[in-house]
Order: structure tokens, then C-alpha cells, then sequence
């Protein structure tokens, strides 16, 4: 990691600005925009997104069936995406992620809004995105049945190559993947995380310069995430490809992505790098206690505790400033409380911990996975 | 983990790709119809070995034993030939419609449409390709239906060529349909009804003998585009076929496939953008 770092405060974001309606100014402050404005490069923009909105109709009831409301699924998104990282929208499910994918890609039209991709209006002409990006879509009915090799080929060629170049690349992406053992494999008899793997190297024959993956690691083992990972890297040191990544896995969110959009109810509710909305809430720890049986309410440190802790099960989990936390360790460390208790996990805040800072809706964030 | 900041990339540092950036970057290829064509026709066709040869001999036993059932009914002349070009039809429909309306149905219900939709693919070559192989995989089926009905009912089988234009063209007019509904129906299961009922459409207008049925029906018969596709069969089976009537009928399944490939085409482009 030899990545230069702006002083602290190019990064922070005012509070003020965090889960207002325009959650842009969150966006253009973050480490990168600073460098580069300083640096005076302008926009360097793959994908710049404006106002987009979408709204799912009101369905009315039938007999047995009780109707929707209508649902604002994208709800004046804007986003904008640079050359070469990988931006990844978070959220839990009913965000609003797969609907704003699906309008990045030409699948949706949306009711309102903009989608510039390298130079392309994509909502006045949907066609051009399958000609600059490649989506890695979370199903694979389409390719089930086929074998890996002739899938990937298969999506080259459909892709826009000839026959040699197709089986060209389809070769070095199965390698470059590990999965040439696997090639005269149908996909559906794989494993999950094989077939997702096939999938990804589908994507990746006939290069395009914006790879758009929906959960692209979902039932992976480590090694095929490792694999995923590294194509993805060396694609953008030889080629500055940009990534736009879905995904529900706090964890690998804090660990792949350069920047980070939390969407919640079809808003973009934050944009920044991981450790800059991480930084959002750095005034507090994450502790997490667990009791043996039950929780010894009768220690008055405890009981005082409990109104601030999210209880599951035997588990409490509280987010505390650094010396509350320090005193609420003491306490349950120290006197009679230790006999009840099993374990205890003092952590900086997670994305999940951001997530619940700025007001996501969904209180126990079923969504988002701590894998 | 990313070890590769976006500033260090290659194009970050020349301020030139500042400007270049500012015009609309280049599009990649886009796939020419035929070899779009060909690719997804090759791989449908490899699906065969996957999930389809089952199906086929499912379409084959159902024609024989068909034919078998009718032998003690019908005892040769004009209502044989029906019965044999009949059954042989009846397979062409039981693949290119009833289970193309199926596959279309349920890939689009699953989302199996976009990994399509976002590859700069012409919709016809999509289309085109995947009715061409369902209609192929036809071919081994209807022969051996109409050998076995040759032998069975004792029918000459000096024109059995016909059938290299009977099962395209026959095939390219049910498969189309079979598309279209599985594209336009709005639930899976709805394709896989519309598909059963085209196919049981087809065997009993088909097979059954024209003249012993209602006027009513006679009407519902020349609606169906397989009817076409069974006279032309049929009557090549004479001594002296006139050939401009089997041309004739074979001009309307080409016409009607090429209607029903169109509409199932247009079906495509807007189950594919919502």
C-alpha cells in the first residue's frame, strides 16, 4: 500500500452534512476529490449519476392479497464513480441497490435522472451500456446449463469477438481464475461458489472499462475470493478498470472498496471511503458482552447498561464513548458481574456501526451481514 | 484487498486524458448478428446434452405411440398419411413450442434475460439462435416418427426429403410462437400452460384427420400454423404429390415463422428492459 494519504482533515466530514437529503457534499470531500483538486485534476468520472428516480407503482390488492404502496426505489440518487476505483453501494435488502444497478446498466429506465458512463447518456440510449460495461448479475439461469468453458466463450463472443480472440481470453480468464480444471463442467453441476466464479470469468472475457458486480463473491470460499480479488486488481493496474460492487458484506466492503455509498430506502445516505465514514462515528467503541446464562441484572453497572444495549440472546451489543466503554469493561470484569459473564469484545466501529449512526431505517439491519 | 490506488493508474497523471475523458469514450464492439447467432445457437444446442435428450425421446415415444393407438382406427389411404405427417409435426411442435415457451418463460421469470440483455447483442440473434436449436433438436425425433409411420401404415418413403423443409420451416413458425408466448406471458407458469395448450392444439388438429372433424374445428385447424406444415408432409406422400400446393403450404409456415420470430423479437427487447 504505498497510497499517499491527505491530511486528516481533507477527509472528515462536517457532521452537519451526514444524512442530509443531499448526500453529495459527503461524496466530494472525501480523501480522493481532495488530492485531486489539489493536484488540479478535475473529474476524472466514469459514471456520474444525477437526480435518478424510480418509482414502483401502487399494486392494489387481489382477493388474499393485500397491495403495495407505492415504493420510491431510487429516490434522487447521485453518485459519481472514478476511473480506476472500486465504489461499492451498501445496504440492506430493499435499499435500493439492485434497482439503482439495473438503471446503470440500461436494464430500467428510470422515471427521472441522469446516468453518464465515459461520455454516454445511458438513460436516452440503454443499448451503449453492454458496449462499456459488464454486469455480473446475481442470477445464472442463463448459463446453467452450459459448460464453464463454453460460457465464458459463449459471453465473449456476444461480447463482440471472433472466434480466436473469444477462446483466447476464455483461456487466460480460466486460468488467471483457477477454474481450467473445471472447464468442460456444466455449471449447474457445481458448487455455488464455483458457479459464481464461472460467472465472474464470464464477465471478464472481452475487457470492458466498468465491471458492475452484484455480490460477485456470494458462497465463494476463500480462495475463489482471493482469485476474484486479484483479477479485479491487476485489471485496474494494467487497465484502470472501474468497479462498481454490490454487496451486503460489511467486511469485505471495509476491505475491497476505496469508497462507499450507503443506501437506505432509496437514498444515498453517505459517500465516502470506508475509514472516512468510519471516522463519522469515531467517538464511540463497539462492545460486545456475553453472558453465560443470563445477564446479572442485579449489578447495578449492568442494569444501567441494558437500557443502551441491543439484546440477542445471551448477547448485548452497545455502542459506548471510548471511557464508558472503558468503565463498562471494568465492571463487568471486575466484581460479581465477571462470574455471568462469557465473553466481552471491545472494536473500532465497523460500516455496520456507520450504518446504524446515520439513521438507517432497519433498526437490526438484517441486511448487512457480519460475515 | 486493493492494493492499486486509482491515482497511481495508468492515464491518472497525463493531464491530456483529462480532455480525452471529457469526450464520450469509445464503445466496445458490437456483436454482429450472425456470429451473435451462431454462438448462442452452439450453446443452446451443448445444452441438449444437459437437459434436453430426456425431452426428446419423451416427444419421439409420444408420436409413436400415437401413431400405434390410430393404426387400429385408421387402415391406410388419405387418413394414414394425415396420422403419420400428423405425428411427425406433433414432435417439431412438442420441442420448438412447448418447450421453447417454457425455457423462454422461466428465463425471464428468473432474471436469465439480463445476463443477455447487458451484451451488445442483437435481440433477433438471441431469439433466432435459441429457436433454431429447439427446432433442431426436433430433427432426429420427426424422422424417426415418419420412418416408423411409413413402415407401420406401408407408406411410400421416396419424398421422406421434404422433411429437410417441413421441419425448418415448420420449425421456424412453431418455435417462433413458442418464443412469443414464453416472452410475453407474465408468469412462468402461464408460458408452460400456453405452451401445453399449443402442443395439444397441435395434436389433435394435426393427427386427427381433417374430414371427420367439425366445420368449427376445420376453422380452428387452418388458424394453426403446424396445419401447414402437416398437409405439405402429407401429401408427399402420394404417387404424384402437386407440388405447388406443398410449396404453397410451406410458404404460409414461412410466413407465419417469419410473423411470429418478429413478434417474438420485439417480446425479447421489452421483457428485457423494464
Amino acid at each position: 500500500m504505498s497510497q499517499p494519504r491527505a491530511p486528516d482533515g481533507a477527509r472528515a466530514v462536517p457532521p452537519a452534512q451526514i444524512g442530509t437529503r443531499d448526500p453529495v457534499g459527503s461524496c466530494l470531500v472525501s480523501t480522493r476529490t481532495a488530492q485531486a483538486a489539489r493536484q488540479g485534476h478535475g473529474g476524472d468520472v466514469v459514471c456520474a449519476v444525477r437526480d435518478l428516480t424510480k418509482t414502483y407503482p401502487a399494486v392494489r390488492g387481489r382477493r388474499g392479497a393485500p397491495g403495495t404502496p407505492e415504493v420510491r426505489a431510487t429516490d434522487g440518487v447521485r453518485i459519481d464513480i472514478r476511473r480506476g476505483e472500486i465504489f461499492g453501494l451498501l445496504g440492506p435488502n430493499g435499499a435500493g441497490k439492485s434497482t439503482l444497478v439495473r438503471q446503470l446498466t440500461g436494464l430500467m429506465r428510470p422515471d427521472r435522472g441522469s446516468v453518464d458512463i465515459l461520455g454516454h447518456d445511458i438513460v436516452r440510449h440503454p443499448e451503449r451500456a453492454a458496449r462499456i460495461l459488464a454486469y455480473l448479475g446475481q442470477e445464472s439461469t442463463a448459463l446453467d446449463e452450459l459448460t464453464v468453458s463454453l460460457a465464458a466463450e459463449t459471453t465473449g463472443r456476444l461480447r463482440g469477438l471472433d472466434v480466436r480472440s473469444a477462446r483466447a481470453e476464455r483461456d487466460t480468464v480460466l486460468e488467471e481464475l483457477g477454474l481450467a480444471a473445471l472447464a468442460s463442467r456444466p455449471l449447474r453441476k457445481l458448487s455455488g461458489g464455483q458457479r459464481r466464479l464461472a460467472c465472474f470469468a464470464a464477465a471478464l472475457v472481452g475487457e470492458r472499462p466498468l465491471l458492475v458486480l452484484d455480490e460477485p463473491t456470494a458462497g465463494m470460499d476463500p480462495i475463489a475470493r482471493r482469485a476474484v480479488w486479484g483479477a479485479v486488481d491487476r485489471r485496474r493496474a494494467e487497465n484502470g478498470t472501474t468497479v462498481l460492487l454490490v454487496t451486503h458484506n460489511v467486511i469485505e466492503a471495509e476491505t475491497v472498496l476505496d469508497r462507499v455509498a450507503v443506501m437506505d430506502q432509496g437514498r444515498v445516505i453517505a459517500c465516502d471511503t470506508p475509514s472516512g465514514l468510519k471516522e463519522q462515528v469515531a467517538g464511540e467503541v463497539r462492545l460486545e458482552l456475553v453472558w453465560r446464562e443470563r445477564a446479572p441484572l442485579d449489578v447495578p453497572e449492568v442494569a444501567a447498561l441494558r437500557d443502551r444495549a441491543v439484546e440477542s440472546g445471551r448477547r448485548w451489543a452497545l455502542r459506548l464513548a471510548p471511557e464508558e466503554a472503558r468503565a463498562a469493561v471494568a465492571a463487568v470484569t471486575g466484581g460479581a458481574a465477571f462470574a455471568a459473564l462469557d465473553d466481552f469484545t471491545l472494536a473500532t466501529p465497523s460500516l455496520e456501526d456507520v450504518y446504524l449512526a446515520l439513521g438507517g431505517s432497519a433498526g437490526n439491519v438484517r441486511g448487512l451481514v457480519k460475515a | 484487498m486493493s492494493v492499486v490506488p486509482a491515482e497511481v493508474l495508468p492515464g491518472r497523471a497525463l493531464p491530456v486524458e483529462d480532455a480525452v475523458a471529457e469526450q464520450a469514450a469509445e464503445l466496445g464492439p458490437r456483436a454482429r448478428l450472425w456470429p451473435a447467432l451462431c454462438a448462442v445457437y452452439r450453446a443452446q444446442l451443448s445444452r441438449a446434452r444437459v437437459a434436453r435428450i430426456p425431452l426428446l425421446f419423451v416427444a419421439t415415444f409420444q408420436s409413436i405411440g400415437i401413431m400405434v393407438l390410430m393404426r387400429g382406427v385408421v387402415d391406410g389411404g388419405g387418413e394414414a398419411r394425415a396420422v403419420v405427417a400428423g405425428s411427425s409435426v406433433l414432435v417439431v411442435a412438442f420441442v420448438a413450442l412447448n418447450l421453447l415457451a417454457q425455457y423462454f418463460g422461466q428465463l425471464r421469470a428468473s432474471g436469465g434475460l439480463d445476463h443477455y440483455a447487458t451484451l451488445p447483442v442483437p435481440p433477433a440473434a438471441v431469439v433466432l439462435g435459441a429457436a433454431g436449436a429447439y427446432a433442431s433438436f426436433t430433427v432426429p425425433g420427426t424422422v424417426v416418427t415418419a420412418v416408423f409411420g411409413c413402415v407401420l401404415f406401408g407408406l411410400p418413403m421416396a419424398h421422406l426429403w421434404i422433411l429437410a423443409a417441413v421441419i425448418p420451416l415448420a420449425g421456424a413458425a412453431l418455435a417462433g410462437l413458442g418464443a412469443a408466448l414464453g416472452l410475453l406471458a407474465p408468469r412462468p407458469e402461464l408460458a408452460t400452460l400456453l405452451g401445453q395448450l399449443g402442443m395439444s392444439a397441435a395434436l389433435l388438429l394435426g393427427v386427427l384427420p381433417a374430414d371427420r372433424l367439425p366445420t368449427v374445428v376445420q376453422y380452428a385447424r387452418d388458424l394453426l400454423p403446424s396445419t401447414y406444415g402437416v398437409e405439405a408432409f402429407g401429401l408427399t406422400f402420394e404417387a404424384h404429390p402437386d407440388w405447388g400446393v406443398v410449396v404453397l403450404d410451406l410458404a404460409v409456415c414461412a410466413g407465419v415463422g417469419v410473423v411470429s420470430l418478429a413478434i417474438a423479437t420485439w417480446a425479447y427487447r421489452r421483457a428485457a428492459v423494464r
